[in-house]
């Protein structure tokens, strides 16, 4: 890990010990994992105390079925700090059932669509977003399509006598490891 | 306005129209409007000729791509990935392939690095050519976007010599490129990048002094540093406002760092920057590509691990593209364990260690970022791309408000957004 980069994990342990984990350096991306509530905070920190500039991106996972429910969802943001040439990821994982933490919007404004988006496929519900609505699936589409339990080919058909069947009898994909995908 | 359900099948009219004020009116420009370049469609608010607000509305090309991938092998990814942002394909290709290898934790041998890295910034100086074509016509000047056709079809036509396609190469594997060169690739090239310069002043002549061009672009579309840094804009839109932010340099990737180059930039944060900007980039595109090829490495353009390793050596022979029969006749006849890798490669993949990564590069249009999950198994668990222009597309409004309804068009024309990217 750099020194700017030990530095700054340094200063945000010691301004949030409660709520930040130790970093953790693999494949060489630094990660930390932050508790839910204080992400919008933590993120005001890095940009103003630790010159993170950018959030680059804004991603979910769904890792239903290879984690445990209680961290079934992962919101990962790829902060860029162009003055200090280094990139920290900040990891919130969220429980089942409960899919809501606060926006960045009011740090990162870019954070906007990157929300929207992860709305629209995760069904992340981020308090304090603006406009929290679907983006790129249509407004009137049921179900968050990149969940793992979402199933696959169960999309209607618009033509007229089309019968559709219902979810639980629809095609699910064959894989080697089953579905929904826990992966040996 | 901006909380009002707005929806792609335009049947929010109803809704979009009561919350005007008296004395605006609204109208959609696109999703159909040849200068939206694809299928985006602006919700615009208007006051006379004065924008008053602006509400992008994106995902009439959403093909659902990151999550094809997940159901698709790591190899299979590539051909997923190439069509998102179709006027930079290799870019894609790249940067998954990129965040496939550190998972991997292999590094492509120097000559597939410095044939990416060649493909890349040939690439770069044909979407910018795009971007020059569509952007000129839209203002006005109509030859631009003949001649900016006409140059891009040369490149395409390299292109289809090198990988067999046009477009959509998935040339770029996991582990380096799929075929080394064929012969007199290189001349081609070069014949290129010798004869492009002296076109790129035509370009020049014809646009940078034009009065029109001057006035449809200066002082148009601004967006300062800091705002563009807050909305996350990168590439060419950040440069035109000063920040000299280019991943080539300051975090490099496939041996960048080996070949030398400037990054341009521009202080005036408006369209005419952006326009000087790119211009600027294609010349240094030129000059990279001309140290790739005089400094071309020889060595092979694949790892060599049989494990990783694409096994298929496709050859054109009378009856199309194919297996060439020296290597059917080595899996056949000569050595089980290649016949047994290539089956296990083809039908099954290769698994990928547990982890996840984010890897970006500088493509044509800014920051192109893949993070890329691995469950350890055989297909990704996640593939999320950050792609350029679904982020630059944000700034629109920012920058078309108080402005007149013609400068919109300047200023979409200067984002460069191509939709296959933005809806994915």
């Amino acid at each position: 890990m750099e020194g700017s980069l030990e530095q700054v994990c340094a200063g945000l342990r010691e301004r949030f010990p409660e709520h930040v984990s130790e970093p953790e350096e693999l494949f060489g991306e630094v990660s930390l994992r932050v508790a839910r509530d204080h992400i919008a905070e933590v993120c005001t920190h890095l940009r103003d105390e630790a010159s993170f500039e950018l959030l680059a991106d804004l991603s979910g996972v769904d890792f239903l079925g290879v984690a445990p429910s209680a961290e079934r969802f992962l919101i990962a943001y790829h902060l860029l700090s162009l003055s200090l040439n280094v990139r920290l990821r900040l990891r919130v994982f969220l429980a089942e059932g409960d899919e809501t933490l606060p926006s960045v919007t009011g740090v990162y404004p870019t954070a906007e669509w990157q929300e929207r988006e992860a709305y629209d496929f995760f069904g992340i519900v981020f308090e304090g977003h603006p406009d929290l609505r679907r983006i790129l699936m249509p407004d009137d589409w049921e179900g968050h399509p990149h969940r793992k339990d979402y199933p696959l080919g169960g999309t209607k058909v618009e033509f007229k006598g089309a019968k559709v069947p219902p979810p639980d009898i629809r095609r699910q994909p064959t894989t080697t490891t089953g579905y929904p995908g826990r992966i040996a | 306005m901006s909380t009002r359900e707005l929806n792609v099948g335009g049947s929010d009219w109803d809704q979009v129209v009561v919350g005007a004020e008296d004395e605006t009116m609204i109208i959609n420009m696109g999703p159909q409007h040849p200068s939206t370049h694809g299928v985006l469609r602006l919700v615009l608010e208007l006051d006379g000729e004065t924008v008053v607000n602006c509400t992008p509305v994106i995902g009439y090309l959403h093909t659902g791509i990151e999550k094809n991938t997940e159901v698709r092998s790591w190899t299979q990814g590539v051909t997923f990935v190439t069509r998102m942002d179709y006027l930079a394909p290799f870019y894609n290709e790249l940067a998954y392939c990129l965040a496939v290898e550190r998972l991997l934790g292999i590094e492509a041998p120097p000559r597939a690095q410095a044939i990416r890295v060649m493909l890349c910034e040939l690439n770069r100086i044909s979407s910018h050519l795009v971007w020059l074509a569509t952007g000129g016509m839209e203002l006005g000047a109509l030859s631009m976007m003949l001649y900016g056709f006409r140059e891009r079809e040369t490149i395409l036509g390299l292109f289809e010599l090198i990988t067999g396609l046009r477009m959509n190469h998935a040339f770029i594997r996991p582990g380096g490129v799929i075929q080394d060169l064929p012969d007199g690739a290189l001349d081609q090239v070069r014949a290129f990048i010798d004869d492009f310069p002296r076109k790129l002043n035509d370009y020049e002549n014809l646009l940078s002094n034009n009065p029109v061009w001057l006035d449809r672009n200066k002082g148009i579309g601004m967006l300062d540093a800091a705002t563009a840094l807050a909305l996350g804009v990168t590439g060419p839109m950040l440069r035109a406002s000063g920040v000299a932010h280019d991943l080539r340099k300051s975090q490099p990737y496939c041996g960048y760092e080996r070949y030398e180059f400037d990054v341009p930039t521009h202080e005036a944060s408006d369209c005419f920057g952006r326009y000087v900007v790119r211009l600027a980039e294609m010349r240094q595109s030129l000059r990279i590509v001309r140290q790739v090829i005089d400094d071309m490495p020889g060595g092979r353009v694949m790892v060599e691990d049989p494990k990783i390793a694409w096994p298929a050596q496709l050859q054109l022979g009378p009856d199309g593209l194919g297996n060439s029969p020296d290597y059917i006749r080595k899996i056949m006849g000569e050595s089980m364990e290649a016949l047994i890798h290539h089956f296990k490669l083809v039908t099954e993949g290769f698994k990928v260690p547990v982890g996840e990564v984010y890897v970006p590069i500088e493509s044509p249009r800014g920051e192109l970022g893949y993070h890329v999950v691995s469950t350890g198994g055989t297909k990704p668990w996640r593939v999320h791309v950050r792609d350029p222009s679904f982020i630059n597309l944000q700034s629109v409004p920012h920058m078309v408000r108080g402005g007149l309804i013609a400068d919109v068009i300047a200023a979409v024309a200067s984002v460069d957004p191509v939709m296959g990217g933005v809806d994915r």
